[in-house]
């Protein structure tokens, strides 16, 4: 059998860490020590009229505790992430993992390495931090409100963007590395699609190995459905099409591996 | 003893519990959730005569219990599925089903005719897929067509071969009686119920395709029923299917006069769910006193 799971897991803590913005910790066990920086875990509602799973980037592993700490964003009311946002510790919910690929630090180790984040794709990018080994610049995106940005000063430069310039650069990260001048050998990104489109425009100019985080609608989590796939370059593995399953190919590919 | 086994047309299932085509691949991915040396029968996902690409994304939309898909039917073609999905699933003691998908007639039989010399229990012909634009669903909405395309089929199969029905007709006896006029062995249903979802926020549809087919618990009642009616229509066995998540569910499709059932939207919500129908069925059987399960079927006359 595989390390993937299906099991309760109980809740250690959760709060509010910024406006509609969740950290959860959770008794993950075995999950905890099979988990890498960059999977999901998709937890399931305990509301049966909502079928499928939530998937949620793994934000940081507790491996002495074993424990996962998931930070999300609630997307709107009677949404399955809202159900999440009202359970208390010690309250049990089912969760599926983990899942997907992760990042590939080794491609990455003692180089100058972006982690770059937006919005609620900054989380995925912390376990990132702690566990990479490099010259590390976090090059974090938001709309306004920031969240996470002083964890991550333990373990990286951290360069902040918000659209509304009330930290920071005013703008996106793009606009943050050209106003810092920034540099780098390797980057690894999460983001929203816009985002992750120029950052992969500049690498691939700049001719900088990056690998980029991807989302899109998923069903069974695990590479079956084929609800999740994305355009790619090459013909992929597993339909001999130009379709990667983002769920199990990914959610991390290399940039020139994709089409966004 | 209990006696779970069931028999599709001269095949016989340990047990009445498979999969549904397009919600569990080939097996492979399942694998690490559930033994499929305990299935009835694995149902391959559509394959064709050559790799189709599928939909645009989104390609999946939760509705209340339920979903819609508009996968589109990707899939990599007849010679990857025999090089690499056969083999996969011979390693396992369970029977393999494998659902065909075309565009044309000639599509179908032609793999019809390749999977003759596979190791192969059973074929699925999938004339009932709501989200491919040709081919598809247009066998499986006119009775005429229905026919002509089992007869066709049947010349070239060697295994006996299930016609998957849709629910997207105005009465699905007439569909199940055209397949059993052309010479299907089988016959299983229901496929999806074609449906839409609006995206209120963005103003547009919640799938790139606009429809999709919609599965889940919120469609079992009208699957039950249409099992019901086609049990009482056709005399060809039935694999029944729609909504089933757990044992009592499958229990009401066998004794509407399914002889076997496939589990297939609650693969993506309870991973395990294949091995629990399994279980739960011989529980029951064991609680009631039920020596073989074929005192249940068609049990509800």
């Amino acid at each position: 059998m595989s390390e993937k799971t299906k099991k309760s897991l109980k809740i250690v803590s959760q709060k509010e860490i910024g406006k509609d913005i969740y950290s959860m910790w959770l008794q993950a066990d075995e999950m905890a020590d099979a988990a890498r920086p960059g999977q999901f875990l998709s937890l399931y509602t305990r509301d049966g009229s909502k079928l499928l799973p939530r998937p949620i980037s793994i934000c940081e592993i507790d491996r002495e505790n074993r424990r996962i700490r998931l930070v999300y964003r609630v997307t709107g009311e009677n949404t399955g992430t809202e159900a999440f946002s009202r359970l208390h510790a010690g309250v049990p919910v089912e969760v599926l993992g983990p899942l997907g690929n992760g990042f590939p630090l080794q491609e990455a180790e003692g180089k100058r390495v972006f982690l770059m984040g937006g919005g609620i794709g900054i989380p995925p990018m912390l376990q990132t931090a702690k566990e990479l080994h490099a010259e590390k610049t976090a090059v974090l995106g938001y709309r306004d409100e920031l969240f996470l940005n002083e964890e991550f000063e333990n373990f990286a430069n951290v360069f902040v963007a918000t659209e509304d310039g009330s930290a920071g650069t005013k703008g996106n990260v793009m606009d943050a590395i050209r106003e810092n001048a920034l540099e780098a050998d390797v980057i690894f990104a999460c983001g929203p699609t816009p985002m992750l489109r120029a950052i992969k425009t500049f690498a691939e100019e700049k001719n900088i190995p990056c690998w980029i985080s991807m989302e899109e609608r998923m069903a069974c989590g695990v590479g079956a459905c084929l609800a999740c796939v994305c355009k790619s370059k090459e013909v992929d593995g597993h339909s001999h099409v130009h379709n990667k399953r983002i769920c199990k190919d990914g959610p991390v590919f290399l940039s020139t591996e994709v089409e966004l | 003893m209990i006696k779970t086994a069931v028999n599709l047309a001269g095949v016989e299932l340990k047990n009445p519990v498979m999969t549904a085509s397009g919600t569990f691949g080939s097996g492979e991915e399942y694998s690490e959730f559930v033994d499929l040396n305990k299935l009835g029968a694995v149902v391959t996902k559509g394959v064709a005569n050559v790799p189709w690409p599928g939909n645009p994304t989104p390609r999946i939309a939760e509705t209340s219990s339920g979903m819609l898909n508009a996968i589109g039917l990707q899939n990599p073609g007849i010679d990857v599925f025999c090089e690499r999905d056969i083999p996969f699933l011979k390693k396992y003691d369970t029977r393999i089903i494998v659902n065909v998908c075309g565009k044309t007639t000639e599509d179908y039989c032609e793999v019809v005719e390749r999977l003759g010399n596979e190791p192969v229990d059973l074929l699925e012909i999938n004339v009932s897929c709501p989200n491919v634009k040709e081919g598809g669903i247009a066998f499986g909405q006119d009775p005429k067509a229905l026919e002509a395309i089992t007869k066709e089929v049947k010349k070239y199969a060697k295994q006996p071969v299930i016609m998957k029905l849709s629910p997207n007709v105005t009465d699905i006896t007439e569909m199940a009686k055209a397949a059993e006029a052309g010479g299907a062995d089988v016959l299983s249903l229901i496929n999806t119920l074609t449906g839409m979802k609006i995206d209120i926020n963005r103003r547009t549809f919640a799938l790139a395709n606009k429809t999709g087919g919609m599965s889940g618990p919120a469609v079992k009642p009208v699957a039950v029923r249409m099992v019901y009616q086609v049990a009482q229509a056709v005399k060809l066995p039935i694999i029944g299917m729609g909504g089933i998540a757990t044992a009592e569910d499958a229990l009401e499709f066998l004794m509407a006069g399914a002889t076997a059932v496939s589990v297939g939207t609650a693969n993506f919500f309870n991973p395990y769910a294949t091995e629990e129908v399994v279980a739960g069925i011989e529980e029951f059987m064991r609680r009631q006193h039920v020596e073989d399960i074929s005192e249940l079927i068609g049990a509800v006359k």
